[in-house]
């Protein structure tokens, strides 16, 4: 039974021209598709070859500022196995879009559906391309790095309105070392504190 | 007088404790009909759970044994706001969520109250977000706001207690002929 770096090794040469060979940080294992466009082949042959039948979790990261500016990061597990591996690969603003993995794992279609509805990145081939936690005709893409906090005013008559959230007194971070929760998460902390 | 049954039971007594009795019809309540309305009214205070997040449970604790809002006439919870006198909202209302809210208080029959219960119904809480309604006030005249996160049982019986009273003072025959809706509702810059 190969380990998870014995077998993305062996990923890393049968795919040789676009998957890079594996990192190993702290006993986990990640390897980068450099061709966005053949991540559905990558996680096909992951899946019947390397038997990581199991996928535990699908996001989308959104590096603002860089090119490429999203990462779509895959966390596979093999239940025969008991092996991590993460696949993780880079698409452009330019292009926001990518093969569906829905048809290799079923558990993707909702992971997917949460990566279009958060950071608008679309997956080619998914059969069901909907957003997931906002409404249908939300007209923003609220996890981007760009958009803010407090929110963006719509209105989708007889459905949903927004309104922008006050962040006054913001940013509401948690200082260390303070004594008692008052003084350390207050309602709203004055700019010259 | 004591009743004593000293006949036979087939036969009708000829004098009973049932009729006219001048102890009770002799005397005489004399009150105002919007105070006896008021009394009926705020001592069976039917709730509408509108339980949206943790402060449900909560929600749920003081309607059953330990803290007992039976004793304050609100045991009867109504998962139908036709028959439901006051809307609890208790918990984070997502905008999402909000305009369902809204018209499940609409669907409420007059005369109907609001309690904001706990941090996030009242002002959205901790949840400074870009989905989340910023307090339930937005879309609904709201009569107690309950602090806490979530409120304790007893907090609710105290906001609970304290409608009482405001239902007590209510000019309840004038307000039988007003419109549906305050008129601080009718200015809001969506349609519903």
């Amino acid at each position: 039974m190969p380990t998870a770096l014995e077998f993305s090794r062996q990923l890393g040469e049968n795919f040789a021209e676009f998957v890079s060979a594996p990192v190993e940080f702290r006993g986990e294992v990640s390897v980068t598709v450099s061709d966005p466009q053949r991540i559905a082949e990558v996680c096909r042959y992951a899946k019947v070859e390397g038997g990581f039948d199991y996928l535990t979790d699908l996001t989308g990261v959104d590096h603002y500022g860089e090119d490429p500016r999203w990462q779509i990061v895959y966390e596979l597990y093999g239940l025969g196995h008991c092996c991590h591996l993460r696949i993780s690969t880079r698409v452009s603003e330019a292009v926001s879009e990518l093969p569906t993995v829905s048809g290799v794992w079923r558990a993707a279609d909702w992971h997917e559906r949460e990566v279009y509805d958060m950071l608008g990145v679309r997956f080619a081939g998914h059969p069901d391309l909907r957003r997931i936690l906002m409404w249908e005709g939300y007209p923003y893409f609220p996890l981007r790095k760009d958009f803010p906090l407090g929110g963006k005013p719509s209105d989708v008559p007889d459905v949903a309105f927004t309104r922008r959230a006050s962040l006054e007194g913001g940013p509401f971070v948690t200082p260390p070392g303070v004594r008692d929760a008052v003084s350390r998460e207050p309602r709203v902390r004055t700019p010259d504190e | 007088m004591e009743a004593t049954i000293t006949e036979p039971a087939h036969t009708l007594p000829v004098t009973t404790d049932y009729g006219y009795n001048s102890k009770i019809e002799g005397e005489i309540v004399v009150t105002r009909v919007d105070a006896a309305l008021n009394w009926f009214l705020k001592n069976s205070l039917w709730p509408m759970p509108m339980g949206l997040a943790c402060c449900a449970i909560e929600l749920m604790a003081a309607g059953a044994s330990r803290f007992d809002i039976s004793r304050f006439g609100s045991e009867v919870m109504r998962f139908s706001p036709r028959q439901s006198d006051v809307m609890i909202v208790a918990g984070t209302v997502t905008y999402k969520m909000a305009l369902a809210v809204r018209r499940i208080y609409e669907q409420m029959a007059e005369p109907k109250w609001v309690i904001a219960m706990g941090a996030c119904a009242s002002t959205g809480g901790m949840y400074r977000s870009y989905s989340v309604l910023q307090g339930v006030d937005q879309i609904l005249p709201v009569d107690v706001y309950v602090a806490g996160c979530p409120p304790r049982p007893e907090a609710l019986l105290d906001a609970l207690i304290k409608l009482q009273k405001k239902v007590a003072r209510q000019p309840i025959l004038a307000n039988l002929k007003r419109d549906s809706l305050p008129e601080k509702l009718g200015s809001l810059d969506f349609k519903l």
